[in-house]
């Protein structure tokens, strides 16, 4: 009891409870650490658990010390600053649009950030397959460009979702099906686009919605970080308005909420931190929608907690997906965008059934 | 003292309230009757900045509160909305989001304090730590009322704030408001469609036709007519127990 009350600065019985969800967050930060040993210890060249303790603390062989910092090190931090950006955004989402379903993947914004990515790399020369039958990488020659475009993707949705949401009224569960029909629809642009490039492109782009955490470098990880941090900043400024619009628009604002801005810059942050993420390392679906709900559990719907708990947990199950991509057929790398969407399509049905119920 | 002044709404070309304009003294509840569609939640909403009205003012201790920002207009007005979403959040946090427009950036002594006092007052210091989703209508109207006493407003803005509740939770709510208006000494509007506890409990009744005021006063303007002219039925009122009651024949 002694640390619950100096996690939550009083013996209030409000604040011991506080001091739980703390406790929770501590938990899910160790859970992290954890998550990160063991993706550090997973490759192909079975480095000791205590080989890389020694790496970590600046001794251990010079071999050992290249996989870890020039291959495994970045894909870790690619994968903690991507499941990082799409969970908050996620997270985020599911508040301001009312909605437990929404999240980049649910309502389109994943696809059309990849067709702006697409866009970019076959017709603006944003990123070109270098011929190494290995690594099958893509190098952006300019990396900036993909994230403009796959933002411009991404921000149409956007416009286009809460167009709908706004403007028409729709209910929440239409606005999925909106997203499912934007998705068909930036689909069916990318494919025609594949369909009028050459082979090398087309495998560029096919290669490149597989989603692979292994194809940023730390230019593109610095970016992904730095706009998550920024982004978490906001988030975080607003923890109150969060929980204000919880209990409804014309509560929000009775509550000193100005709605109408809130929802507008969050989605807008939301999509551009998305948007970055999902155009560095492809399509990775689910964990905005995932990782939110786990931790909604455990802490409730109180986004003091929920931000920050959702950033954890995106990094943690990213993680985990990536260790599994890599031991199910090793030495051989599952795709984790397929790894994230066999995690999160059990998740989204049980979610529909939950609501199902509710009515 | 709150002053309504000339407050009109439109939706599109539908004008919704029409130029309507009466004021509330402190310790006062004014109850807001009218039709389904006569435009009550709309003029709550209007004098609350939920909607912004297309002309007129708010006026409260002679601060026009149009002039001023949504959060210290918070500071000011409270609302009860008709329906409440709800999430997974404990009656304490749903309390506590009422200090929302006083919090900075970590909840403060006094926050606690006031949350811990009006709960105590209302009677749900055993729900406490329990989760709103998981409380019973009567309840659950109770918290969103302690919510709005927390913001420690001038102004309580209450839309239907009866309507999903049993005989004795209707009672119960209204007794607590008109209570706590005479109390705090604020300015209670309450939307309200059973015209026998607005008698009961409100102190002047504005009656509202198509969008605009049909009558306003004391309890002397509610008569057979104006029910007749307004709810379009015939009715008569009786008095049991020294109370008025309004009999739909």
């Amino acid at each position: 009891m002694g640390i619950l009350k100096r996690l939550s600065g009083g013996d209030h019985e409000y604040h011991r409870y506080i001091g739980k969800k703390w406790l929770a967050l501590i938990a899910l930060a160790a859970l992290l650490f954890i998550a990160i040993l063991i993706a550090l210890s997973v490759g192909s060249s079975g480095i000791s658990l205590s080989e890389i303790l020694r790496v970590i603390f600046g001794g251990g062989e010079q071999a050992s010390r290249t996989i870890i910092f020039n291959v495994r090190m970045p894909r870790i931090a690619t994968g903690m600053g991507v499941g990082i950006a799409l969970a908050m955004a996620g997270c985020v989402m599911q508040n301001v649009l009312r909605n437990p379903l929404a999240s980049a993947s649910t309502l389109g914004i994943s696809q059309g950030a990849s067709f702006g990515a697409a866009l970019a790399i076959i017709y603006f020369g944003a990123g070109t397959q270098i011929a190494n039958a290995s690594t099958n990488a893509i190098t952006f020659t300019n990396p900036y460009t993909v994230v403009i475009f796959a933002f411009l993707g991404g921000i149409t949705t956007t416009v286009l979702i809460l167009f709908l949401s706004r403007v028409t009224g729709v209910s929440p569960s239409v606005m999925i099906l909106a997203g499912v029909a934007i998705s068909a629809m930036f689909t069916g642009a990318t494919t025609l686009m594949q369909y009028f490039s050459d082979d090398n492109m087309v495998a560029a782009v096919v290669y490149w919605t597989f989603g692979n955490l292994g194809r940023a470098g730390w230019q593109e990880i610095g970016l992904i970080y730095i706009l998550s941090a920024a982004a978490f900043v906001y988030f975080i400024l607003n923890r109150w308005n969060y929980n204000a619009m919880e209990s409804g628009n014309n509560t929000a604002k009775s509550l000193g909420v100005n709605v109408n801005t809130l929802i507008l810059v969050s989605m807008t942050v939301a999509t551009l931190i998305s948007a970055t993420a999902i155009a560095f390392v492809g399509t990775i679906s689910f964990i905005g929608l995932i990782a939110p709900h786990i931790v909604r559990r455990f802490v409730g719907s109180d986004y003091r907690f929920l931000i920050p708990g959702s950033a954890l947990m995106g990094a943690v199950v990213m993680l985990a997906a990536d260790i599994a991509s890599r031991m199910i057929q090793a030495p051989a790398i599952l795709p984790i965008g397929a790894i994230t969407s066999f995690l999160g399509a059990p998740l989204f049905l049980y979610l529909i059934i939950k609501q199902g119920k509710r009515r | 003292m709150v002053e309504i002044k000339n407050i009109s709404f439109s939706y599109g070309r539908i004008e919704a309230v029409k130029d309507v304009s009466f004021d509330v003294q402190a310790g006062e509840c004014v109850g807001i009757l009218g039709n389904n569609g006569s435009g009550k939640s709309t003029l709550v909403t209007c004098i609350n900045k939920i909607r912004m009205p297309k002309t007129g003012s708010v006026c409260i201790d002679k601060h026009d509160t149009h002039k001023m920002s949504r959060l210290e207009t918070a500071r000011r007005i409270s609302y009860v909305a008709q329906k409440n979403e709800i999430s997974q959040i404990t009656v304490f946090d749903s309390v506590l989001l009422g200090r929302k427009p006083y919090i900075k950036w970590a909840v403060s002594q006094e926050d606690m304090d006031i949350c811990d006092e009006t709960i105590d007052k209302i009677g749900l210091s055993a729900f406490k730590l329990r989760y709103i989703d998981e409380l019973s209508g009567g309840e659950l109207q109770k918290v969103m009322l302690a919510r709005a006493l927390v913001q420690q407003p001038k102004l309580l803005l209450l839309d239907e704030p009866t309507s999903n509740l049993d005989p004795k939770n209707q009672y119960e709510m209204l007794a607590l408001v008109k209570s706590l208006t005479v109390e705090r000494s604020i300015c209670s509007i309450i939307v309200i469609h059973d015209i026998s506890l607005a008698l009961r409990y409100c102190d002047r009744f504005v009656f509202l036709k198509d969008g605009a005021v049909y009558k306003c006063g004391d309890e002397s303007i509610v008569t057979p007519e104006t029910i007749s002219d307004v709810y379009d039925v015939d009715s008569t009122i009786e008095v049991i127990s020294g109370r008025k009651i309004v009999v739909i024949n």
